[in-house]
């Protein structure tokens, strides 16, 4: 007979275990996503990663074991984000008329996700420590993290924070956008890359080609943008 | 596919090792991605996969965020305390940015009349 303990104990061991669950969930989710017509409720991340921190907390799992898997997805967001370039040379033509709209947009937008946060923070009655996580949390995870540590701030707290910001984002634009009348998928997709860096971007390719260009666009623009307005655009936010 | 990939991977390595020795305050990967742009605007001898293994990468993007994800959810307890206040905060700045970003986008190239490209063509739409 199979002595499930010893094998459990091999396998849960392995990278092979952990690369493989978080595959089959994603597969899972994608199947869901797409059975629900790809309503925006239905994310693809948020119901993985709720898969697969089910099993991983049920079965007392650490991080680093289950990370030892699953690192080799996570090694593939850089060539993901090399591979954005592809799309944008594609959609070149569009990305050229739309120049000035597109830059303005930037700043706005950058702006308004960086003031916000910390004006509603102290709306809210949150210290100084929740402004300077929530300052950059439109960047992308990595950029986010460097910026709030640069600044004082707690860097796993903004990872929390910025990937909440992501899945959010990805949920309400769509909805969001329609309420608007707005019809331009390059005006929907750029403010989802904006905003909601990669995890808007891929719900922005989820619904357009052009959609998610643009969000790739914005996605790396606002990573550049944030890094350089937070230090500026906080001593005076905090004052 | 290998060529592609290995081809992603050389940008990417490029773009890294410029972050580092140049100490930019952004990852390597934006950096290897306006690379791979300039060597394609400069038609540069490219893989031929190089389309379809990006469009592969970019299909699966939601895949890529579920270990980060699975990170998050282990330190939920960060969130406990001010955690309600902190969520409000989360949602209402994505909104407000999300309308602002659209808003100013949507409005400029109207009035530029650069908006001609706004319909999504019919044979990529849609249900969303």
């Amino acid at each position: 007979m199979i002595n499930f303990v010893d094998l459990w104990v091999y396998l849960s061991g392995s990278p092979l275990l952990w690369l493989t669950a978080t595959l089959i969930a994603y597969l899972a989710a994608d199947a869901i996503s797409a059975a629900c017509g790809r309503n925006p409720l239905a994310n693809p991340v948020l119901i993985a990663v709720t898969f697969v921190s089910i099993v991983v907390v049920a079965t007392g799992t650490p991080f680093p074991g289950y990370f030892a898997g699953a690192q080799f997805v996570h090694f593939l967001l850089g060539p993901a984000t090399v591979a954005l370039a592809v799309p944008l040379v594609r959609h070149l033509p569009q990305v050229r008329r739309a120049l000035v709209p597109m830059l303005v947009a930037l700043i706005a937008g950058s702006m308004t996700a960086i003031a916000c946060a910390v004006w509603l923070a102290r709306a809210f009655g949150l210290d100084r420590a929740a402004m300077l996580a929530l300052a950059p949390k439109s960047a992308t995870a990595a950029i986010a993290m460097g910026i709030a540590e640069k600044m004082g701030g707690d860097p796993a707290l903004t990872a929390v924070l910025t990937i909440l910001t992501g899945i959010t984002g990805a949920i309400i634009v769509t909805p969001l956008m329609d309420a608007l009348r707005l019809r331009n998928y390059a005006a929907r997709g750029f403010a989802a890359g904006l905003t909601s860096h990669g995890i808007g971007t891929a719900r922005a390719f989820q619904v357009d080609p052009l959609a998610g260009t643009f969000a790739g666009i914005a996605l790396g623009l606002n990573g550049l943008l944030t890094a350089l307005l937070v230090p500026l655009l906080l001593p005076w936010l905090l004052n | 596919m290998l060529a592609a990939i290995t081809a992603l991977l050389v940008c990417q390595l490029t773009g890294e090792a410029v972050v580092r020795s140049l100490d930019l305050p952004f990852p390597g990967p934006v950096v290897g991605m306006i690379l791979l742009f300039a060597l394609m605007l400069a038609r540069a001898p490219l893989p031929a996969a190089l389309g379809n293994t990006a469009d592969g990468l970019l299909q699966h993007l939601s895949l890529l965020f579920v270990p980060a994800g699975v990170g998050v959810v282990q330190h939920l307890e960060l969130l406990s305390g001010a955690g309600l206040r902190l969520v409000a905060v989360v949602v209402l700045t994505t909104l407000i940015t999300l309308a602002v970003t659209a808003l100013v986008f949507a409005g400029l190239a109207r009035l530029l009349r650069a908006d001609d490209l706004a319909p999504a063509k019919p044979e990529t739409q849609e249900p969303s």
